[in-house]
């Protein structure tokens, strides 16, 4: 049916006999991994200094104003000079922290990222690793992050930067279970775990559509607790700017600062890029049943502009819960998560079973 | 990669017991146990590497530092033990670790001849759950139930008393 969406396999594979042609095969594995993690490295500097300055530029419509526009067409390169200015800034060490570990701690937390977007399938055939328990291993992998705040937050020696640690181990720990249980949802719909048996699965429509209402709560559940996870507003209480300062690092500065600050909305990114994948669809185009003529016509959007498409649509909601609502309170957070999402999605995994055993879904 | 694994598993778990600070102690444990799920990865058993990563790195060790976070100061260091004590300790150790590697060195092993066993997540999933002969579901369903019980039991525990008079 999707036979003539571009596979970026065919690519990768030429590449692959090129260098074969050259090299010895263990050459071969290096240079490949080199190239990866080249490709890897540019496209989460990109990726993070776009979505600093789409937040900025949203932030700035929502609130009725212009937003950079002096540095490059549009402030486009606004971000840039930003990074320039933060690589220039000088590195205050604290005198009485831990400096192993306070300069670890921003390290942990980006390699998680990076971990978890090897996983992600970006296109057809674009995927660096495609594990048979692609979902578990991005959760699993996300959950490591919140050592990194941890440890940031107590090894600065400041009582705000604790404090800030302390509320967002807390909130992350809680809001992984229905983070889980809402992918699960989609686990049980499609039968794997495996990412692109996932996106395959989807090829008949997305399981937002097919899973009925079920699927539907799962996808909000997904976004409220994934939007918490990731420290974003409305949940931001471990970098509450106005009772905190900074949160957990209110002492970092310079590069140091960046790495949090980059972590953070490339988690973001890996969030939406995974809710994207598993509940509308990843890179497969919208593909309504069998209208043949309808799908065949999507099929002529690349699958790379799908992806990005719809995480960047996810993107576009998540940056909307931040400047609309209020800030929680830790004791609202946490009764939010135990007493309201926690058992919406276990009843709902219930549901989903019974409906797979019955055969309802499409 | 075997070796650089086991190399990063033995350097941190000497380092894990012989430093003073105690928020250290936890970050060499947890690259202890990333390594060894880095040791399951090289297996090609992903499953039983991303369940080390999650429990073990991402539940434990994090319970581990957040109930460090809530006692520890920064300033606190463990005082160096008894040389007595000491003593003992590496007797032990090293009591326990000749009769392992005495055990594996006897032990001849060959390489099994039965086909790769497929580690896929169904069928770890129809397994665990399967009533039929190799099944797990009595296991299974044990140690679920003694996990409830657990988790009641911690509820309990941890309830605050409605009426406060009653004790104290």
């Amino acid at each position: 049916m999707s036979s003539n969406i571009f596979d970026f396999a065919t690519l990768t594979g030429s590449i692959h006999t090129w260098l074969s042609g050259m090299m010895s095969s263990g050459w071969v594995i290096f240079t490949e991994m080199v190239l990866v993690g080249l490709v890897f490295l540019l496209m989460y500097a990109l990726v993070g200094l776009f979505l600093v300055y789409l937040e900025r530029k949203v932030c700035a419509i929502m609130q009725n104003r212009v937003g950079p526009n002096r540095v490059g067409k549009w402030g486009l390169l606004q971000t840039i000079a930003d990074l320039i200015k933060l690589l220039m800034k000088e590195l205050i060490p604290i005198r009485k922290s831990d400096p192993l570990l306070f300069n670890l701690a921003p390290f942990i937390v980006i390699i998680c990222s990076f971990l978890a977007m090897a996983a992600l399938p970006y296109a057809k055939g674009l995927q660096a690793i495609d594990f048979n328990i692609g979902v578990f291993y991005v959760m699993a992998v996300s959950s490591l992050s919140v050592v990194g705040i941890l440890l940031a937050g107590w090894s600065s020696n400041s009582k705000y930067s604790l404090i800030g640690a302390m509320r967002s181990g807390a909130q992350i720990v809680s809001y992984e279970l229905s983070v889980g249980l809402s992918l699960l949802a989609i686990v049980v719909f499609s039968g794997s775990m495996q990412l692109s048996t996932i996106i395959e699965s989807q090829a008949n429509g997305w399981w937002i559509f097919k899973g009925h209402i079920p699927a539907f709560i799962s996808f909000i559940i997904f976004l409220v607790a994934s939007t918490a996870e990731i420290n974003r507003g409305p949940f931001d209480l471990a970098e509450a700017e106005s009772e905190l300062t900074a949160g957990f690092h209110t002492e970092y500065s310079g590069i140091k600062f960046a790495f949090f600050f980059l972590a953070e909305y490339m988690n973001m990114f890996i969030v939406a890029a995974l809710g994207a994948t598993v509940f509308l669809g990843g890179w497969m185009p919208f593909h309504i049943g069998n209208w043949e003529g309808f799908n065949q016509i999507m099929d002529y959007i690349p699958s790379v502009v799908w992806f990005f498409g719809k995480t960047f649509f996810l993107i576009l909601i998540i940056m909307w819960f931040k400047w609309t609502f209020p800030r929680l309170r830790i004791d609202q957070l946490l009764t939010l998560e135990w007493k309201y999402l926690l058992p919406i999605s276990l009843f709902n995994i219930v549901l989903i079973a019974f409906i797979v055993l019955m055969g309802w879904h499409f | 990669m075997f070796y650089m694994f086991s190399g990063i598993i033995l350097i941190c778990s000497l380092l894990t017991i012989t430093t003073r600070k105690i928020l250290r102690a936890a970050v060499y444990l947890l690259c202890v146990l990333l390594a060894t799920a880095g040791l399951y990865f090289m297996l090609n058993y992903q499953f039983m590497a991303a369940v080390q990563l999650t429990l073990y790195a991402g539940g434990i060790v994090v319970l581990i530092i957040f109930s460090i976070l809530l006692t520890h100061h920064i300033s606190h260091r463990f005082k160096h033990p008894d040389i007595t004590k000491l003593l003992m300790g590496i007797g032990a150790a090293a009591v326990g670790s000749g009769l392992v590697i005495a055990t594996i060195l006897s032990h001849s092993f060959q390489a099994g001849s039965t086909p790769e066993l497929p580690v896929d997540m169904t069928v770890i999933g129809t397994q665990l759950l399967s009533t039929e002969k190799n099944g797990y579901v009595l296991p299974f369903e044990l140690i679920s139930i003694l996990l409830l019980a657990a988790m009641i039991a911690a509820i309990v525990i941890a309830k605050k008393d409605k009426n406060k008079n009653s004790e104290i």
